[in-house]
Formats: structure tokens, sequence, C-alpha cells
């Protein structure tokens, strides 16, 4: 099934104004249920409008936005409605946090979706379990917390509302080696348990190498490629041309390849590097 | 989107209006004012439309910009003219039941409204060829000899600069927090007055703490940048009085003598 | 080379809410000779940016001295005279610019400190070229992009005449071509001008790049060597959080499985000549 689909999906920032841009312009795309999908592109390739579509914050100036089957903006749809199905987590949205104790802020979406107090509990639970929170931290004030534990709280605040569909825009930026891995190790693992469709945008061609199955990547306010992780990284030369980069370790096996040797095109991850090494390594030597 | 919006009304140019030193052009509108209200005789504030319309002519801002600064205003304009109208006694022009229109209510009503709007566009000239940051220089000059009442005049200054440095940085972060809070569910457009007010809590909490943690954070960039309030600053832009301000302060005073000279001796039309 | 910055024994600490004492910086020492290129690398809460901030004076240590250019950090009367020899870039673009105006904020420093306006002036279009941003003197500081603003803030400190730099995670917030923007910026200072640099960061690519690498782990001082050297102990880099370059982590893993390649890998080049030497060997 088809979770999200555009349809010449285009956003003019200020339109008709001498400030008018064009964000995003004639995006087609699908992107099937379950799948964990990287978002690459420099800043100012239309990112952050695109994934302001996918639950209605903004409205397309032209074009079609389908969630599940369903136009977003037909006149019998609830907008608010896709505000649940479709979670989205912000840039540093450690910064939204603003209630008494860490319980109720991630309550606040749930609440917001009017469920009993019942359920509620159950989601705030889950969810908090889900990014590592133990139960005495739940009645802290999030205020109090490190860094990277008040990320945990912000993005348990979405995972709580159950969305069908998570999109994090950047959620690893600022935190430390340690603090990335486990964020992403908790979304991967929280894919794996619910099947939900992720969509994450990251600069690291890192990350998204070891995490996505999929790579999207939008270049000059359109999509320059959607496909597999392996294929859109064989393509490193493209993507290099649009400012963009490809993970180190790719780097090095194309440049093994380009002097002849057997290995194979489509190396970006470092247990794949080595088991590659390796075999032909042995390989030759038996 | 909120981040549309424009922070003051600054509209670059390099006429000599823009080029003026900003403290003679604060001094050369307060003299505009005090014009506006000398002339007691609509040949007098005939002379200060006339200035008006050379100055907005040389300093090249779009007319339409003028509508703009004067229609807020409308309503106060309108309210007093009517108020005027009515209330003024003298011979009438139209009677209905109690309500009375005079010829006195009706004059005094015109020129009012003809004085204010010459006082919103003079000032608005002011703010349009002058930048913020020009515009607080030039009040900080000019109050300067303030500080020796103990006024704090530079920390007043530097809080405005901050002010207008951190506007937009801050327009754009509610920006983001409504959105973040909308994409958790947070209804913002529906309800009652109460409902609505509440709604605000998760922007206006996230907001406070982001701008207290600026602030604590530009403190120590400041501090690190040797900052140590006003005493033993120097300012790389120096302000100096040129020809030009010279020549345009003569015109303004010459405006000003010839309303007094209209005055004393055109026939006096109005009492107000 | 002379010290520029010398360290004792500092120690740092507070008080958290359940009263128990927390000491962030464990006797560290520390001396950076003039011109040098120094990374700091740590997790967060490694305790590195409160060593930063001793470093101008914006903390004194409850133990142990500063010394920064010959003078000691706790003598008040010496205050700004440390400031303007050690300038400090901060992770928030946003939160170190003053004025509404790229020129104005660059001048902000030398404003502070009394300097003429004429040499101000000269002072400042110098700074803003030395940072490749002359052409914006006249926008906005809001209508630029971040590794435009770091540069900026860059700008300002230079404009103070500074023998050295201290930068304290200023790419974390930056995406990757105003990182490179940044760091290509500093790298030129530092061999242009010859600015003494410490960069605080947790990117080992950053890292790489410089002269010499401290790694700091809570509070104490780790490892203290060249880049090289200091990316050779993958393992103990690993343990307290950090990363390696893939580059030195795939040698790393060929040589845990028996093969013969050097320790001390740090790039790309010498990844591929490396790997490409123990393919040769087998065929």
């Amino acid at each position: 099934m088809i979770a999200i689909k555009t349809e010449d999906l285009t956003y003019v920032y200020s339109a008709g104004t001498p400030f008018e841009k064009t964000a995003i312009d004639h995006i087609n795309l699908e992107i099937e249920q379950g799948e964990f999908v990287g978002v690459i592109g420099h800043t100012g390739s239309g990112k952050s409008t695109l994934i302001q579509h996918f639950n209605g914050l903004l409205k397309p100036t032209s074009g079609r936005i389908l969630i599940n089957g369903v136009d977003l903006w037909a006149k019998e749809t609830k907008i608010r409605d896709y505000r649940f199905k479709v979670g989205l987590v912000f840039q540093y949205p450690e910064y939204q946090l603003f209630e008494e104790t860490v319980y109720k802020d991630i309550a606040f979406g749930p609440a917001n979706m009017g469920l009993s107090p019942a359920e509620i509990d159950e989601r705030v639970r889950e969810a908090a379990e889900f990014v590592g929170l133990k139960p005495h931290h739940m009645q802290k004030s999030p205020f109090e917390l490190s860094g990277g534990q008040k990320r945990r709280v912000a993005i348990a605040g979405v995972l709580a509302m159950n969305p069908e569909i998570l999109v994090l825009d950047e959620p690893t930026a600022g935190l430390d080696p340690k603090g990335r891995d486990r964020i992403l190790g908790q979304i991967k693992q929280y894919h794996k348990a619910r099947g939900t469709t992720i969509l994450l945008v990251s600069h690291s061609m890192e990350d998204i190498a070891r995490y996505a199955h999929k790579v999207l990547v939008l270049n000059h306010s359109g999509v320059a490629m959607y496909d597999d992780v392996a294929a859109v990284f064989s393509r490193d030369k493209e993507i290099i041309q649009m400012g963009l980069s490809v993970p180190q370790i790719t780097r090095i096996f194309s440049r093994l390849r380009d002097r002849g040797y057997p290995v194979s095109e489509s190396v970006y991850t470092m247990d794949y590097a080595k088991q590659e090494l390796l075999s032909l390594l042995s390989g030759k030597e038996g | 989107m909120l981040r549309d919006i424009t922070i003051g009304q600054y509209f670059p140019g390099k006429s000599v209006l823009h080029r003026l030193d900003p403290r003679v052009k604060i001094v050369l509108t307060l003299a505009f004012i005090v014009m506006l209200f000398i002339a007691s005789n609509p040949i007098g504030l005939l002379v200060g439309i006339l200035f008006l319309v050379l100055t907005y002519g040389i300093s090249r801002i779009p007319p339409i910009m003028i509508l703009k600064s004067l229609k807020p205003v409308l309503p106060i304009i309108l309210f007093t003219s009517i108020l005027n109208m009515f209330f003024i006694e003298g011979t009438p022009l139209f009677q209905w039941w109690i309500l009375k229109i005079t010829l006195e209510g009706v004059t005094t009503a015109i020129v009012m409204s003809i004085r204010i709007l010459c006082l919103i566009a003079g000032t608005s000239l002011l703010t349009y060829t002058t930048s913020p940051i020009a515009l607080t220089d030039g009040i900080e000059r000019l109050c300067s000899p303030l500080n020796r009442l103990k006024l704090p005049v530079h920390e007043l200054a530097m809080m405005m600069t901050i002010a207008l440095r951190f506007i937009p940085t801050l327009i754009e972060e509610t920006d983001k927090i409504m959105s973040a809070q909308k994409a958790r569910g947070a209804d913002l457009e529906t309800g009652g007055l109460m409902q609505r007010a509440k709604a605000l809590i998760p922007i206006l909490i996230p907001l406070f703490v982001s701008a207290f943690r600026r602030a604590d954070e530009l403190a120590v960039a400041m501090e690190c940048r040797c900052y140590r309030g006003g005493e033993g600053r120097t300012r790389m832009k120096q302000l100096k009085i040129q020809m030009y301000d010279i020549w345009c302060s003569v015109f303004v005073g010459l405006c000003i003598a010839a309303v007094i000279f209209i005055n004393l001796f055109a026939p006096v039309v109005l009492h107000m | 080379m002379p010290n520029i910055i010398s360290a004792e024994k500092v120690r740092f600490g507070y008080q958290k809410e359940n009263n128990e004492f927390n000491l962030v910086l464990k006797d560290i020492s520390l001396e950076i000779p003039q011109g040098q290129f120094l990374a700091v690398l740590g997790h967060n809460g490694s305790g590195k940016s409160t060593f930063a901030k001793h470093l101008n004076a914006i903390l004194l240590p409850q133990g142990g001295t500063v010394t920064v250019c010959g003078l000691n950090t706790a003598d008040e009367d010496k205050l700004y005279d440390i400031r303007q020899q050690v300038g400090m870039v901060f992770q928030n673009p946003d939160n170190q610019i003053v004025a509404t105006i790229v020129e104005e904020d660059v001048a902000f420093g030398p404003e502070n400190m009394g300097v003429e306006p004429s040499e101000i002036r000269t002072r400042v279009d110098e700074a803003l070229k030395d940072v490749g941003m002359d052409e914006y003197k006249t926008h906005a500081p809001h209508q630029l992009s971040g590794g435009q603003k770091q540069r900026i803030a860059i700008a300002g400190i230079i404009a103070m005449r500074p023998r050295c730099i201290v930068l304290d995670e200023p790419t974390a917030m930056l995406d990757p071509r105003g990182r490179s923007e940044v760091i290509s910026t500093v790298k030129r200072l530092n061999s242009e001008l010859g600015i003494t640099v410490v960069l605080i960061t947790h990117y080992m690519e950053e890292a790489a790049q410089c002269d010499r690498v401290v790694v700091m782990n809570d509070g104490e001082v780790l490892l203290d060597d060249t880049p090289r050297r200091v990316f050779s102990h993958v393992e103990q880099l690993k343990s307290v959080g950090l990363d390696v370059p893939q580059a030195t982590e795939l040698c790393w893993q060929l040589r845990k499985n028996g093969f013969d390649l050097p320790d001390d890998i740090l790039t790309e080049d010498e990844c591929v000549e490396a790997i490409s030497a123990l393919l040769e060997a087998k065929k």
C-alpha cells in the first residue's frame, strides 16, 4: 500500500511579493507503507517544506498530497486528524517542551486526540519506554533534564500519538556520537516493532546508510533520486555534483574499484565493507 | 506566515534625506511638528503640505507608502472630526433635532485632520529614511547630555539595538514552535476566548524559555568581546554634520519663519 | 614556541540540586604553544566546554591556575586584556551577534576596547575579508546562512586582534556546507595569521585536520597527541562514546582480523593505498 503519494506538489513562499520563492516544484512521489526512507538534500533543497506537507501544516500552492490514498485537502477530510496520523518531529524538538512534568508533556499529543485517561497513560508509558526514559524521569520537569534526554522526551511526545507515518527532521543535530547512536537505534527499534513508515531527514550520509532502506534525494526543489540505498550511493559522482556527499567508506570502495579491484559497487556500511574485503582477501589466499 | 512581516519601516535609499545625520533628522522632524502646531492659518498649513510634497519627492519613497502609514490613524481622525463638527458652537450650517453642524466646526475638523495627517506623514518619513540602528544611534547621542543626570542612556540604546536584532529571530522561533505544537495536535484556531488563551501556553512557555537562554548566551558572548557598558567605548561610525545637514536645517528654519510670518500678516480666517 | 596558554591542575565543579558536588574538571593540566591548531574532543558532559570557558576568564578555576599570555586569569585587573587576547566563538551563531548590521557587529569588540574610530574601520574591513564575508558587510545578520553567521562571529573576534581563538562547538548547528566553510576559515586564520586555535568539537573529521588532539573524558585528559596517534586508539575512543573516521576504522577492523596494515591510517588516501597494497600482496 502507498502511504504517501504526491501529485505535482508545488509550494510557493510569499507568493505575489518580491520575495516569492518556489520551495518545492512539481514533486511526484510514492512512498510504500512500512518503508524506512532517508531524506537528503542540502539546505534550501525543499526538504523542510516537503515534510511539512505530509501532516497538513502547509497547504500546497498546487498539486495534491494523499495519505493512505486520501487527499489531505479534499473538502471532507479533517486536516487535524492527519497531525496524529503523520507524526512530525521538528529539528531541535526539545525547544517545544513546555509542561511541568515529562509525563504531561508526552501526554500533550494524546490528550489533544481526545483519548481517555487510561489510554493516554498507556500511550505515554509505551512511548517513554521506546526512547529509554525511566519511570523516575516522568515526574521531573523537562527543563531539568540533559540535552539528550530532553530530545528523547520530545520524540516520545510524537511517538505517543501512535502515528502511522513518522517524519523526523535531523533528530540527531547537535548530539555527540553516543547520543546520536542511541536515538537512531531507538527509532530503528520502533520501526521494527511497529512497522511504522519512517522518513528520516539527515545530513549524515553515514547515518542514512546505516539505518535507511531507501533514500530520497532532493535537489533544486525537486526529486533527484528515489531508490534503494545501494542504488543511490552507487551514483556517487552525481551526488557529489549536487554538493552532497556519500559515506567515506563508499568513496574508498569506489576508488578501489577505479583501480581495478573486483569490489562490489554498493558498499555503504562498515560491516558490509569488512565482509567484502575479508572474503576478497581470504579468497585470494585460498 | 509570521516571517513575512517586515520589521521597522526603513526603506533603503540614497537620497539626501537618507544621508542626513540622524540627529539632525530627529531634530528637524520635531521642528516640523512644532511648525504644524504654530500654523494657526490654513495658508500656514499649506506650507507644511508643500514641505511634505517636496521631501517625499526628494526621498523617492513611493507615495503609496504614505497611504499605508496613514491608514491606521484614519479612524481616530474620523472620530475627532465628527466631535469637532457637532460640538463647536458657531454659525449653524445644518440642524436636525438636537444635532447641529456649524461652519466653525467643519473648518476646525478639516484643519485638525490635515494637521494630524501631516504629522503622521512627516514622522513616517523619518522612519522610512532612517534605519532603526541609525535612529537608535541618533537618539542615544542626542540624549547623551542626560547621562549627567544618571540616566542610563547607553544602556537603553543598547537594549533597543538588541531588541531590533532579535525581533526577526524570535518571530522565526515563534513560527517554528507554533508548527511544532500544531504537529502535536494543538488547536490554535477554534474555541472560545478562554480556550484560545489557554492554547497559547504551549507556545509562550517555550518562547520565554528560549528567549532567556538566548539572553544568557548573548550576555556571555558580549562579555567575551570586552563589553563593559558605555564607559570608554568608541564608535566606528562617527556622526559628522555635513554641509547638506546645515542647508536642510536652514531650509526648515525658513519654513518655520514663513509660517510665523503668515500667522502675523495674513488675514486671520480662523480661531482655533 | 612559547606557550600562549597554560593550565595547571585546573579543578572546577558545582553543587547539584541534591547537594552532591559534581566535579567537572579534575586537575587538568595542558600547555598550548603559540600558533598551534588544537582540537579538544569529547562527548557531551566530558567537561570540554567548561574547560574552554576557563581560557578567557569566563569561569575561574576553583583549584589550580590558568595563565594566558603570561597573565593569570584570576587577576581581575587584567580581565579585559585576557579577553582581548583570547577570543571565543560559541555554538549558536544567532546568540552571539549583537548588532543589526554585519559590519556594526564586527565593530562591537573594538568599540568596547576603545579603539580609535578610523582604526576600527580598518580592522572591520580586514576581519571581514579574512573570513571571506566582505561583500556582506551591510547585510542584516538574520538574512545569512548559519555558516555565514558563524563566520561573522569569527570576524567579530579577530577584529579584536587576539592571539588565540577558542571555538566551542562552532559547527554543531550547521549543515555540512556551513561546517566546511567555518573549518576552512579557521584553518586559514591559523596558517596565514598565525592565530592559535582551540577547536572544541565532537566531529572527528574536524579533529583529524588539526596539529594536536586532546581527548577529554569525565573531566580528565584521556589522550593528548597528534591526530594520527590519537585515532589509532580506536577501541579506547569508542569506549568513551566517540567515533573514528571510517577509513581508520576499516583498517582497524582488518588488523583485528589478522591482516598487516599500518595502525595510523587517518585519511581516505592512506586507506586506499594500504588496502591496495594488501590486495596486491595477495595476488
